[in-house]
């Protein structure tokens, strides 16, 4: 047993954990926070992706004693009040999901890949980074949609602050 | 996973008291093969010994004019994006940058990779390819002695891998079939030509005995560096390992075809 204490989405969450709890079930079980999913057994699937200390992990294969003292963000973390992240946003509108189930780690995994590329991204890079993510039920093409759209507003909000900047 | 404690030792002495001291330990580094292996059950080490926060590990890449020098704890995302390695050898940072997918490449590192010697594993054939140099807490080990079988290394019990020194050669290529669902290597080769001239093919993921060099196919490339050399050249599928991903006879015939796409992709990576 460890007492362990990770930031999550800005708070401070502290419990005493068996040293082979997942950082997953961490997340879940002991926080409370269902919206990261477990999807397989094999680090595959990756429905379980969260950022850790800023990047995309998946959670299922760290251990939460090992992640102690770190920062991390969940799809719960995302939305600022009611207002949805530009990533959340472009999955609705682009009907990015059907179960539902695949979809926080999509979220995750993209808002990572458009830091990464600072939105500098085409079908083949959104398609080759999202290895990491399975989806049984859309064949992809949405998801790829909405995150080739968040990635253009991503590009197109970085064009307009100078001049926002200047007035 | 069963019941394990979890160590995070801050030296490499402690590290190994640690792992003397305990009946059944694992060394933790990236945790991308060990806790997989866990969550199935396969081992069940009672203490767990977190090395990434010994110094002598640290996450480092340094590189002269000869020398590509690596510390443990580097996570291969590190090694994909290093400007200074793709400059020199695009290949290893290729090879890096093709190890599962993003969120694995965020938390494995080289010195978990190197250590455990996974068959489908990408980093061994580099190292054993760049003729490189593994050292420990204890001593350098040099590639060719290194490598001993399926999971199996020269490393003694608690003995631990603490930085991987390539050597920059002439040029290398590395190419990779993957299995189109696991993703996992069915057939990969790291072909180099060194600086002296010397020919080093590397194969992973194919051979029943893990990582090995193909001296046939360096004999032929030596005579010329081109995929025609390889004209013709197989390998016995009784050195291959057969199982549900694939039969021996088609990774003898994966390993030649990917050995040809290497020599033809020199300078970078072929990764299918």
């Amino acid at each position: 047993m460890s007492r362990v204490t990770i930031t999550i989405n800005g708070k401070a969450e502290t419990r005493d954990v068996e040293d082979r709890t997942l950082l997953v079930q961490f997340i879940r079980e002991h926080v409370g926070l269902t919206g990261t999913h477990v999807g397989c057994d094999t680090t595959q699937c990756g429905a379980c992706t969260v950022h850790l200390d800023g990047r995309a992990v998946k959670s299922c294969t760290v251990l939460a004693v090992a992640a102690d003292g770190s920062q991390v963000m969940t799809i719960e973390g995302l939305a600022d009040g009611a207002t949805l992240h530009p990533m959340q946003q472009a999955f609705h509108e682009h009907h990015g999901l059907q179960c539902g189930y695949c979809t926080p780690g999509m979220i995750m995994a993209s808002v990572d890949m458009v830091r990464r590329h600072d939105g500098e991204l085409d079908e083949h890079t959104v398609r080759h980074e999202l290895e990491g993510n399975i989806c049984r039920c859309t064949g992809y093409h949405n998801i790829v949609k909405a995150v080739l759209d968040a990635a253009g507003k991503h590009r197109a909000a970085k064009n307009v602050a100078p001049v926002e900047a200047a007035e | 996973m069963y019941a394990t404690t979890y160590h995070k030792p801050k030296t490499l002495s402690e590290a190994v008291e640690l792992f003397e001291g305990s009946e059944d330990a694992s060394y933790l580094s990236g945790g991308h093969t060990l806790i997989p292996t866990l969550k199935s059950r396969l081992a069940a080490p009672q203490h767990l010994i977190d090395v990434r926060n010994i110094p002598d590990l640290a996450s480092s890449i340094e590189v002269t004019a000869d020398k590509i020098i690596i510390g443990s704890a580097t996570r291969h995302h590190i090694v994909a994006a290093s400007k200074e390695i793709q400059a020199v050898v695009p290949a290893l940072s290729g090879l890096a940058g093709s190890i599962g997918d993003v969120q694995v490449r965020h938390m494995g590192t080289i010195g978990g990779s190197t250590a455990n010697n996974d068959p489908a594993a990408d980093y061994p054939s580099a190292v054993l390819s760049l003729d490189a140099i593994v050292h420990t807490d204890r001593r350098s080990i040099p590639a060719e002695e290194y490598f001993q079988g399926l999971y199996t290394t020269a490393l003694e019990p608690g003995e631990i891998l603490v930085r991987v020194e390539f050597n920059i050669p002439e040029i290398a290529g590395y190419a990779k079939f993957r299995n189109p669902a696991s993703r996992y290597s069915m057939a990969a080769a790291f072909v180099s030509k060194h600086r002296d001239g010397h020919i080093r093919v590397a194969i992973t993921g194919a051979g029943n005995e893990g990582v090995f060099r193909w001296t046939e196919a360096e004999e032929r490339l030596t005579e010329s560096l081109t995929a025609e050399a390889l004209e013709g050249l197989t390998i016995d599928p009784s050195r291959m390992m057969g199982d549900m991903h694939a039969p021996a006879d088609y990774r003898a015939h994966l390993v030649a075809v990917m050995t040809r796409r290497a020599v033809q992709n020199l300078g970078g990576t072929h990764i299918l």
